[in-house]
């Protein structure tokens, strides 16, 4: 079956032109392998164990030529931990050679002085090191034990190495809303610059959505915080759901799934969103014939997604057009219908939404769980299990134990 | 990363060319505008401003390319607003010859 393709109109706005999609993706993600040394309770990639079908180092650098041709810009590579693929700092000089700049996340394991020495010296490359707490405390509970340090051991050598640019990339929690102010602090320490993102039910995410996702009341402060400081942050345009509190926030604020983002996961499937990793938003596969841009281009799933919405409960609300009825990722996996509002909808649809699921709804699940099977090093402490020492020097029998 | 150079005013009686380190990438609505320098994006919305860009270095100045373009006189200040954008954000650029 092939969709029928709306009509794209003639001039108007930008972001109108931009639900009916564009040649090629504005912001790509491209996941280069499930592996990762942490465990972290919030991972939308459900994280942890190498795929065996990951791409090859051929494959991924097919990927890169293929995206040349497309002039897709920049990607922004991510994981798992992408640079504990063994050719890694291969693939990046391979990018770069090819026209298409790389914005990696990392949560710093491997950029030691020499590391951030190789990439102060390289242009078109961004570095995003992950921390979701301003302090050991917050961060370590959903990062894991030592993760902590591990970042602010790579934020200081890349200062160091007199890197320009990097970010600090935090994704906003119910406990750690109210250290914003902290992590501007924090990251104006290292001449680092402060991105703020949105926490999304997607992987594992979805098992502690409910405990982790700011309150109500903390999202009308975000938005002031937002409003206030919105100059100086970036925001990856994903608090787009809060315009709906009044004065749109700068950016793009449309759901850009399919239409000007998607996903190259570590296999090569092509998702409509990083968020949205399932089976009903799979596109297909860069390994198929006619590789990544015919998925883009001519998929059917796209083509759905690329045409303006116009029905729904969202579309009669009268923030419609600041808020777009929100993102679809935490709809679908929140178990809510995608034409309707956010979970976190501000004017408080979204909880009355979630209210009246059907008590046995089962909401849906990702087909994909490369999750670590075992304990893992550092484990974080939120779900309360049992967290292993850090060091394996650490085996003092008081190490960890709280008094009091 | 190094710094961008100062933008220059935008003067349309003035020689003009796109950026030497700006790709256009065509659209269907017009262009995305990649700055491989500052890495910013901007775009352009329609088509006939793509052409503009893209001819200006065939033109003694910014008024020349726009007749050559055939702009309606009506439109010609959102040409100029928009050329005159694109040079405080680099992405259109001097030149020194005719
Ligand atoms: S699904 Fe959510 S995260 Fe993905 S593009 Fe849409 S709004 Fe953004
Ligand atoms: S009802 Fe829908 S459009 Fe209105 S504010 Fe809520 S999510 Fe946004």
């Amino acid at each position: 079956m092939t969709a029928v393709v709306p009509q794209r109109p003639t001039g108007g706005r930008l972001v109108d032109q931009f639900e009916y999609g564009l040649d090629a993706p504005i912001c790509l993600t491209w996941e280069l392998t499930y592996a990762c040394n942490l465990a972290c309770v919030h991972c939308l990639s459900s994280s942890g164990r190498r795929d065996p079908r990951e791409l090859s180092t051929a494959e991924a650098e097919g990927v890169i030529d293929e995206l040349q041709r497309m002039q897709v810009f920049y990607v922004n590579v991510g994981g798992g931990e992408p640079t504990v693929r063994p050719d890694f700092w291969h693939l990046l000089d391979y990018a770069i050679g090819h026209d298409v700049g790389v914005k990696f996340s990392t949560n710093g394991v491997k950029l030691d002085r020499a590391r951030a020495r190789q990439l102060a010296a390289t242009d078109y490359v961004d570095v995003q090191i992950s921390l979701d707490g301003a302090t050991a405390e917050v961060n370590d509970r959903v990062r894991g034990t030592g993760s902590f340090a591990t970042a602010t051991q790579a934020l200081e050598n890349l200062a160091e190495a007199g890197m320009k640019d990097f970010k600090v990339s935090v994704v906003v929690t119910r406990e750690n809303v109210s250290q914003l102010d902290e992590f501007r602090a924090l990251t104006d320490r290292y001449g680092a610059q402060l991105r703020i993102t949105r926490l999304r039910p997607s992987g594992r995410g979805a098992d502690v959505w409910d405990q982790l996702h700011p309150t109500q009341a903390q999202q009308r402060e975000l938005y002031a915080w937002l409003l206030a400081n919105g100059d100086r942050v970036l925001t990856g345009d994903s608090f787009f759901h809060l315009s709906a509190y009044g004065e749109a926030l700068p950016g793009l604020n449309l759901c850009g799934a399919g239409r000007v983002v998607c996903l190259i996961d570590p296999v090569g499937d092509v998702y409509a969103c990083p968020f949205a990793i399932h089976e009903q938003f799979l596109a297909g596969n860069v390994r198929g014939e006619g590789g990544f841009q015919r998925v883009w281009q001519q998929s059917d799933l796209f083509q759905e997604l690329r045409s303006p919405q116009t029905g729904g409960a969202c579309t009669k609300c009268a923030h419609f057009d600041a808020c777009r009825g929100g993102c679809m990722a935490a709809k679908f996996f929140t178990g809510l219908p995608l034409d309707g509002p956010d979970p976190e909808c501000v004017q408080g649809y979204g909880e009355s939404a979630l209210a009246a699921r059907d008590l046995d709804l089962v909401t849906p699940r990702s087909h994909l769980d490369h999750s670590h099977t075992g304990p893992v090093r550092g484990q974080p402490t939120l779900l309360g299990m049992p967290s292993i020492p850090a060091k394996t020097c650490d085996e003092s029998p008081l190490a960890g134990l709280r008094l009091g | 990363m190094t710094s961008a150079p100062a933008a220059a005013v935008f003067d349309p009686a003035l020689p003009w060319r796109r950026a030497r380190s700006v790709a256009l990438r065509p659209e269907p609505f017009g262009a995305l505008v990649y700055h491989f320098g500052n890495r910013k994006l901007s775009f352009l919305k329609s088509k006939t401003l793509v052409t503009v860009v893209e001819t200006l270095a065939d033109h003694p100045s910014a008024d020349a390319t726009l007749v050559a373009c055939g702009v309606p006189e009506a439109q010609r200040p959102a040409y100029l607003r928009a050329l005159a954008d694109l040079a405080r954000s680099n992405m259109i650029e001097p030149r020194e010859s005719l």
